[in-house]
């Protein structure tokens, strides 16, 4: 690379003068010119740059971000003052100008979690496997979340989004498995099992009651881990060692040899807080975490009520299923009982059949999760949760788990739970605003089939044309040789084989030749436009295009899916479900396309990310997304229109390449081919002068892309 | 160890010492009954349970020869029954596997069989209903079998693929004998037996097969077998670190997975 010539004054000050908008916004740039000028060409430029860039959010953090990074220049390195600015470029995104400001003053603040970050374990890429860990180890299925401190409400095991008290990854990963450890064992072990926060008001300082029973507690929790789990202890035990966790004072000895007794209970801790009370209290341990004795108990009963309901309408399902159904409604079931089972071992957490009128039951998985789950709660399973809920108290719904309607987006009653969550490239930026988009997945409405016959009428002798051409490309046959069978002899072979008959060698039995159809092993998306401009002939020709390529795809055999995408805003971004791969072109789906309508705006970005998730779910050797549209990617607010829209389209498919998907786009924009190469690349799209050529054209030209 | 591989005909392999096999639900029984009935056995279970060690035990206590096959989806119905070769300038029919055991009055146990081609497994039909006579179309000949013949195949229910099922015609004509992982005081007692491992070190890899088994549908597709657990305590007995043996010897047959390699490998870990 040629080396940078320095900049003058003058150039810098109208660089800054355009980014910031100076006219606008009265920043005051000549200093912060003036200083620029001195520096040497590459930091002016590196400078520039991020300035650029970050005005691109905000004129007022780029100001104030160029003025501090004038102080450090040269004291840090480059790459550390880029992700400072990226790091306040996304606090902006998530919480506004305020934070983004406070990352830009408190620079020493982000130095240090950059550190952090660096030798620290974070949560998002330790939770996959600490979630399959906990899954791993027995007892009630347990989720891992993340929140300020460690502690759990018994059903769900809280983590703090780092773990960075050792400097390197490794260690602060295994301090990480050892506070899951150590919540995992209070479910376990009936910690959670007693209100605690009477028992601690009860003597003169609550917080200092709860602090020792807590420290007491981990007491009794290391012995239960020390021996389910001795490898982990070790760990355990050396971290502790390592971070100069205090030693035990000498009054606490003796409760440590109780409490590390196998079977000693919860209330032998609480006994010892009492007895323990004026002895020195050691500090908490590197990862003992934190207690929350109200929240985890009003957890717990809330579980237990759900629990219990949940297995009384269970077992009146396998009561049913047992007895038969009722000729006439019965309020009564008989009950069904616990037995022990002889031959379960004493560690067992479910050691009972279970028996309905002395017979032994199958019991289903869920049943079994829920069982233990009260065995842990309550150490035993008390008759009235194993009674057959009657007629009146059968509730089905229990059974559905609640879905988001994705209608309900703007009725308030949820928001943005259930969506799923994409990136956007800002190019302005040349960085990703993170989780920018919210978008759902809506199924469209089938509406009568009316227009599904009316095309095939229109098109008649059309669509026997395209089944022919469809025919003859799944028909593509090839002559297999050498085959074990087949329906013709290879010559070739054969005479080989007669030769080596006379060596006195072993004659082949590949010696036919057999047809073979070629299987296609193709998946393909079709993405719909349904924004505001499709409205009128477009639609109805977007349609009849649907219609006439289903019918060719039926015929082919590829699989397929047919999804809409339309927007408004960031916020509100849609994929409507027209067709999954998995759907049968029945007369639901075919209702569906027939009710395609248009809807709001362009966005395609998101659309484009999720359609290509969906079609990496798919098992194919070729993945093909395919865009039907009528112009450039646009949205309500004017920030995406133009550049931005078109730079974070091609950014997708970008991504879908780099995910093995092939993409193609059918326009009918005459414009396209002013962006249309940028976004897919020279050869990967038509464009269509004529509406009225959209139906006959469709299926042609995925012919061509697929042969 | 000798160093000569030794040459057997599996139609005149005996088992002459007993294989270590451990009952658990009366499966001896029903084996030996039907056997004497001449039904033919289906055994349905994930891997690595004991179906095939069972088969083994049964062929020694029935005093017959084991013919194993194992099947693939290249397996033709010739490579079962048998074909025409041709030797110096003259062709000799050589029996198949099947048609072998049948003459000599074998038990064939076909593994996997639902790796097999669908039209391959046809030709067992009527060997296993009441007619038991294997059809030699290419001789022209019907194979009638003798009292002593078993048919027993092995069969894994838990691989969901639609196209890996057992067709109706064919698990219809089976007794059907259910293995599963043995209960934990009896798969301890297996390991230990079969590695020579002490008992607390046996209880330690059983529990962590059933760590492994809890997370099975969780992104584990089976959990760690009876037989991966006898593999690790193989290699701990030989002196290697047991968290080492139980990476080499389960977690890397369970999964390719690297996040669900991370986890398994730190359950084991957590319990060495």
């Amino acid at each position: 690379m040629a080396a940078r010539t320095p900049l003058a004054y003058e150039a810098i000050l109208a660089e800054l003068d355009h980014c910031l908008e100076v006219e606008f916004t009265f920043l005051h740039s000549e200093s912060l010119a003036a200083s620029i000028a001195g520096l040497p060409a590459d930091a002016q430029h590196f400078l520039l740059d991020w300035t650029r860039r970050a005005a691109a959010t905000s004129t007022n953090l780029a100001f104030e971000f160029a003025q501090r990074a004038l102080t450090i220049l040269g004291k840090i390195e480059l790459e550390v003052i880029a992700s400072w600015c990226l790091h306040a470029m996304d606090n902006y995104d998530r919480s506004g100008l305020h934070a983004a400001m406070l990352v830009i003053r408190d620079l020493d603040g982000f130095l240090v979690q950059g550190h952090q970050r660096a030798t620290g374990s974070l949560f998002e890429s330790s939770v996959s496997v600490l979630n399959h860990f906990v899954q791993g180890l027995d007892g009630r299925q347990l989720k891992v979340e993340r929140d300020e401190t460690a502690w759990t409400n018994g059903e769900v095991l809280y983590l703090p989004g780092i773990m960075a008290h050792f400097d390197n990854p490794e260690d602060n990963f295994q301090l990480y498995k050892a506070h899951v450890a150590q919540l995992w064992a209070q479910t376990r072990c009936g910690t959670l099992n007693i209100e605690l926060a009477p028992r601690f008001a009860a003597l003169p300082d609550p917080a200092h009651a709860q602090a020792l029973f807590h420290r007491l507690e981990v007491l009794r929790l290391n012995a239960f881990i020390a021996h389910e789990l001795p490898g982990l202890y070790r760990t355990m035990h050396h971290l502790s060692k390592t971070l100069g966790d205090a030693p035990l004072p000498a009054e606490w000895h003796e409760a440590e040899q109780a409490l590390g007794t196998p079977g000693v209970g919860v209330e032998a801790t609480l006994d010892w807080m009492v007895r323990l009370y004026d002895a020195p209290l050691p500090a908490p341990l590197c990862y003992q975490g934190k207690l929350r004795p109200e929240a985890t108990w009003a957890a717990r009963q809330e579980r237990l009520a759900r629990d219990r309901d949940w297995l009384r309408q269970m077992l009146r399902v396998l009561a049913d299923e047992i007895l038969g159904e009722p000729e006439s409604p019965r309020e009564t079931l008989p009950a069904f009982e616990l037995k022990e089972r002889e031959e379960a071992s004493g560690e067992e957490l479910l050691p009972f059949e279970i028996t309905l009128q002395d017979a032994p039951v199958p019991v289903p998985e869920a049943v079994r999760g829920r069982l233990t789950s009260v065995i842990l709660d309550l150490g035993e399973i008390p008759p009235e949760y194993l009674v057959p809920a009657g007629d009146s108290e059968y509730d089905p719904d229990l059974f559905k788990k609640k879905e988001n309607d994705g209608q309900d987006v703007w009725s308030g009653t949820y928001h943005e739970e259930g969506a799923f969550f994409y990136n956007e490239w800002d190019h302005a930026r040349q960085a990703y605003k993170k989780d920018w988009c919210v978008l759902r997945e809506i199924e469209v409405e089938p509406a009568d089939t009316n227009f599904h016959h009316a095309t095939l009428e229109k098109y008649t002798g059309y669509v026997r044309s395209l089944r022919r051409t469809f025919e003859i490309l799944r028909g593509q046959d090839r002559l297999l040789k050498r085959q074990r069978h087949g329906d013709d002899i290879d010559i070739d072979a054969l005479v080989e084989a007669w030769g080596d008959i006379h060596q006195g060698l072993e004659m082949s039995d590949r010696v036919f030749t057999r047809q073979h159809r070629e299987e296609r092993n193709i998946a393909v998306m079709f993405m719909v436009d349904m924004s505001g401009s499709t409205r009128g002939w477009i639609n109805e020709a977007e349609r009849e295009a649907l219609i006439l390529l289903a019918e060719s795809l039926e015929t082919l055999g590829d699989r397929y899916a047919v999804y809409g995408f339309s927007g408004w805003t960031r916020k509100r971004c849609d994929a409507y479900r027209i067709k999954d791969f998995d759907e049968l072109w029945n007369d639901t789906v075919i209702g569906r396309v027939c009710n395609i309508r248009p809807k709001d705006y362009t966005r395609m970005g998101a659309p484009i990310r999720h359609l290509v998730r969906k079609l990496g779910e798919v098992e194919a050797r070729a993945k093909l997304l395919v865009t039907l549209s009528d112009g450039k990617p646009d949205d309500y607010d004017l920030e995406y229109r133009g550049k931005y829209g078109i730079e974070d389209t091609r950014q997708a498919l970008f991504e879908a390449r780099s995910e093995g998907v092939h993409t193609y786009c059918i326009t009918i924009d005459r414009e396209g081919p002013d962006y249309l190469p940028r976004m897919y690349g020279a050869a990967n799209y038509t464009v269509l002068d004529d509406i009225a050529q959209l139906p006959l054209k469709v299926s042609d030209i995925y012919r061509r892309i697929t042969s | 160890m000798s160093k000569q591989a030794r040459v057997l005909r599996p139609e005149a392999h005996y088992i002459t010492e007993e294989p270590y096999y451990e009952p658990v639900d009366g499966e001896i029984t029903v084996f030996e009954t039907a056997w004497r009935h001449g039904l033919p056995v289906l055994l349905k279970g994930p891997t690595g349970c004991g179906k095939t060690r069972f088969m083994e035990h049964m062929a020694w206590r029935l005093e017959r020869p084991l013919i194993t096959v194992s099947c693939h989806d290249d397996l033709t119905a010739s490579d079962l029954v048998g074909r025409f070769l041709v030797r110096s300038g003259e062709t000799v029919w050589v029996d198949g596997p099947l048609a072998a055991a049948v003459r000599s009055g074998a038990i064939c146990y076909l593994d996997e069989v639902v790796e097999a081609r669908k039209d391959t497994t046809v030709v067992i039909h009527p060997l296993a209903d009441d007619r038991r006579e294997l059809p030699m179309e290419k001789l022209g000949e019907l194979l009638q079998a003798p009292s002593e013949f078993c048919l027993a195949m092995s069969y894994n229910p838990g691989y969901q693929s639609v196209l890996k099922e057992l067709k109706q015609s064919t698990r219809q004509r089976f007794v059907a004998l259910e293995f599963d992982y043995p209960s934990a005081e009896l798969e301890a007692r297996i390991i230990e037996r079969e590695s020579g491992v002490d008992r607390g070190l046996a209880d330690r890899l059983v529990k962590f097969a059933h760590m492994t088994r809890n997370l099975k549908g969780q992104g584990l597709d089976e959990g760690a077998s009876t037989r991966l657990l006898v593999h690790a305590a193989k290699l701990i007995a030989g002196g290697v670190e047991p968290v080492v043996a139980c990476r080499a010897a389960v977690s890397q047959a369970l999964t390719d997975e690297p996040d669900m390699l991370v986890a398994v490998n730190e359950l084991s870990s957590s319990l060495f």
